[in-house]
């Protein structure tokens, strides 16, 4: 027993003896240490400033955060980030940023949206975006970034209704806020028009655009897990949860019960949600990332303007992932890319009636 | 044989004597323990920036083969940490101009000034022998209260800001009136009691700010108005600053809480209860009036620190509004030895840490959480003196008094 602890003790030190004997890199290499500006190819600097939730909170701050990454990699551009662990660091985060010589600050999420307009107007050299926000009173060097969800969850309202076999569908949200129940007016939205186009009578419940069911929370998936668990007995198999990674405990509660579809959020579950890859019968998408590339892109150019970007079907900043195979029959897919062209040209109305 | 669960007419439960206890030798623990705790927690976290940072995790790859690499990196890696902690809260000297390195000073006092409100109400109760949890939800209700007279409100300059932070005394009083009442008149134990009520006031508050009259008109975000300019705190430095009055409201607090507990007799009264109160009833002094009086001064302080953040930094009511300060006012308590003066200065020292998060991240390029786990290890380190005692070769205190009075 000694002996065998012994043996292990020294396989261990040795293992570590071993991998720190790699050879040392090149002295013109060392200079590396201060790689960012070693290796970047413009002095572009585009910064990033969470809400509360966290760089890693499988949502829209991890979706922008992305997106700076890639284009920061594709581009050459120095970053900045910084995370907020509450609402007090909002406004040193962002005036952290403009001090460390950013030229375009990306905020993220309608709280920081006094706190960026404040930042902008003390420094009106500086560029600065917020995501899911934008002002009555534009600021010259303020754009938001805001996405038209609806327009998507409309469609995925619309096959949702075509989908189910039980006449029941569900959806619920993480906070009673418009960038939560925008997704829940579009999913309602699409199936009302299934069921007047199609003179069915599927149901949904969680949401009649008014009220509906709340998880309170982004982050607790077991309430995820119990409100879907409850929809699943009220007869729903198909479940659209707008409420971040509490959507997992959703996806889940589907997976247990058997029979039940899932709706991702944000971004194409199937890729991001892998676990639950068999029972996501699509993705209402809102493409924060490629839009911030987008936003980035252009500054970088010197083509930054004040004018909202607005995530659209149109101009894909929203959109549906692939559906399911087998899920829905031809008809049905031939019957949303009609939708889909007659909401880009205006002549179907996503608003909830 | 649960004391708790036994009503007794007016005296706090038997099993709070443990509790009583270890407050009082946190909080005669010496100034030199304190400074040792945080000299302890730099140092660990210092080991814990090295094993953080990827450019020492890279040269201890061929450590083998150039070792001075990996001192260099971690050397360069905790060096830029505490000189990015140092220029985000006291003196930028990388700036060009002296506003500009001053100001980091003004920030470090600006994020004090809530933690020594919070922090002076809750060292009351702890010298007086109750286990104020509340802090948070005393916050909350101030904000609350405050925020809704300074945006629905709308009064002349002057008067508009008292009668804010009026209300956000008010509101926080009556979240610390309601435990201490409970305490006195039915012995239900303040911790359970404080917890729980901060629950109902951060789901309280969720609830306002999704009625009407709590949210900006034509938006249904979780966002109340902001409040009027006049029920704000003036800046006290001009507008390229944000630190407000509250900061010297704050100080006139802990000058008034020195008053109240040392020199007037009610203070004498809360320590006498906090030390015995056995002896304090068999005194003749009235031990629920005691507890009740103080967890209502503590609320009250806690909601002028509520206040601090809806009338001076945020200026507009959110969920996160009372952010952690509810909680980290503890550790400024504890780590002040629940003294006003001490208080003061860790609640300064917090302060700090919580200004220097936005360079440290930035700057030094360190996840925010460190700074937390710096935080944390102070608290581990003070809430253990014969730990730093041990670990610098301290010696034992010698009797303790057992009565502070």
């Amino acid at each position: 027993m000694k002996n065998t602890m012994r043996f292990g003790a020294l396989a261990a030190a040795s293992a570590i003896a071993l991998a720190a004997c790699s050879a040392a890199p090149e002295d013109a290499d060392a200079s590396a240490s201060d790689s960012a500006s070693a290796t970047t190819s413009t002095d572009y600097t585009a910064c990033m400033v969470s809400d509360s939730g966290g760089f890693d909170d499988a949502s829209f701050n991890q979706a922008g955060y992305e997106g700076l990454q890639t284009v920061a990699a594709d581009l050459g551009l120095q970053t900045n980030s910084a995370e907020s662990t509450s609402e007090a660091d909002f406004e040193p985060n962002i005036t952290a940023m403009v001090d460390a010589g950013c030229d375009l600050t990306i905020t993220v999420g309608y709280l920081l949206a006094d706190a960026t307009a404040a930042a902008a107007e003390a420094n009106p050299d500086v560029d600065f975006a917020i995501i899911d926000s934008s002002y009555e009173e534009p600021l010259d060097n303020v754009k938001g970034l805001t996405y038209e969800t609806d327009q998507a969850a409309f469609l995925a309202g619309y096959g949702a209704a075509a989908a189910t076999k039980t006449g029941v569908v569900a959806t619920f949200g993480g906070m009673q806020i418009p960038t939560v129940t925008i997704f829940m007016d579009g999913f309602l939205a699409g199936v009302n028009y299934y069921n007047s186009e199609n003179g069915t009578a599927v149901e949904v419940l969680g949401w009649d655009g008014e009220t509906g069911s709340f998880t309170d929370d982004f982050s607790d998936t077991t309430k995820g897990q119990s409100v879907a668990q409850g929809f699943i007995d009220q007869g729903a198999d198909i479940i659209l949860p707008v409420a971040g990674p509490v959507g997992l405990g959703a996806a889940a509660a589907a997976q247990e019960a058997g029979d039940t579809w899932i709706i991702g959020v944000d971004s194409d579950w199937t890729l991001t949600a892998t676990d639950y890859a068999d029972i996501i019968l699509t993705s209402v998408m809102k493409e924060m990332g490629p839009s911030v590339y987008e936003v980035v892109s252009e500054a970088v150019d010197g083509n930054f303007t004040n004018e909202n970007y607005v995530g659209t079907l149109e101009n894909e900043g929203v959109g549906v992932s692939d559906w399911a195979d087998g899920a829905l029959d031809d008809d049905t897919l031939a019957a949303l890319d009609t939708i889909e062209a007659g909401i880009i040209d205006g002549s179907i109305s996503v608003a909830v009636e | 044989m649960s004391a708790e669960a036994v009503k007794q007419d007016d005296a706090p439960a038997e099993g709070s004597r443990d509790w009583r206890a270890l407050l009082r030798e946190i909080a005669e623990s010496s100034a030199l323990v304190v400074v040792m705790a945080v000299v302890a927690s730099m140092v660990i976290g210092g080991l814990l920036i090295i094993f953080a940072d990827p450019d020492v995790s890279d040269a201890a790859g061929y450590f083998f083969a150039r070792p001075m690499d990996t001192f260099t990196a971690a050397w360069d890696a905790v060096s830029s940490a505490y000189t990015a902690m140092f220029r985000g809260s006291v003196w930028n000297y990388s700036a060009d101009t002296f506003a500009q390195q001053f100001k980091p000073l003004t920030e470090t006092l600006t994020m004090a000034t809530p933690l020594i409100f919070a922090g002076l109400g809750l060292g009351i109760g702890f010298r007086a022998g109750l286990f104020n949890i509340g802090a948070q939800g005393q916050i909350i209700m101030g904000a609350m209260l405050g925020g809704w007279v300074g945006f629905a409100w709308h009064l002349p300059v002057g008067l508009h800001l008292l009668v804010a932070v009026v209300a956000s005394a008010l509101g926080g009083a009556i979240w610390g009136f309601i435990p201490g009442i409970l305490k006195a008149k039915t012995g239900a134990h303040e911790v359970i009691v404080t917890i729980m009520l901060n629950y109902v006031a951060a789901n309280l508050l969720a609830f306002a700010l999704s009625q009407d009259a709590f949210q900006r008109p034509d938006s249904d975000n979780l966002q109340s108005p902001i409040v009027d300019t006049t029920a704000q705190y003036p800046l006290i430095l001009g507008s390229s600053y944000r630190l407000h009055l509250g900061f010297l409201l704050a100080i006139a607090a802990a000058i008034g809480v020195w008053w109240l507990m040392e020199r007037s007799t009610w203070g004498f009264r809360f320590r006498a209860v906090g030390a015995n109160p056995r002896a304090a009833r068999t005194a003749g002094m009235n031990v629920s009036f005691g507890i009740i009086a103080v967890m209502t001064i503590a609320g009250a302080l806690a909601g002028l620190a509520g206040s601090a953040q809806i009338l001076g930094t945020e200026k507009s009511l959110t969920t996160g509004i009372a952010g952690s300060f509810g909680f980290d006012a503890i550790t400024v308590a504890l780590l002040g030895r629940s003294r006003p003066m001490g208080t003061v200065f860790a609640g300064i020292l917090f302060g700090a840490f919580k200004a220097s998060g936005p360079t440290l991240q930035v700057a030094a390029g360190l996840p925010v959480d460190i700074v937390l786990i710096l935080q944390s290890l102070i608290v581990l380190f003070i809430a253990a003196p014969p730990l730093v005692r041990f670990l610098f070769r301290l010696p034992t205190p010698t009797n303790e008094k057992v009565v502070a009075a």
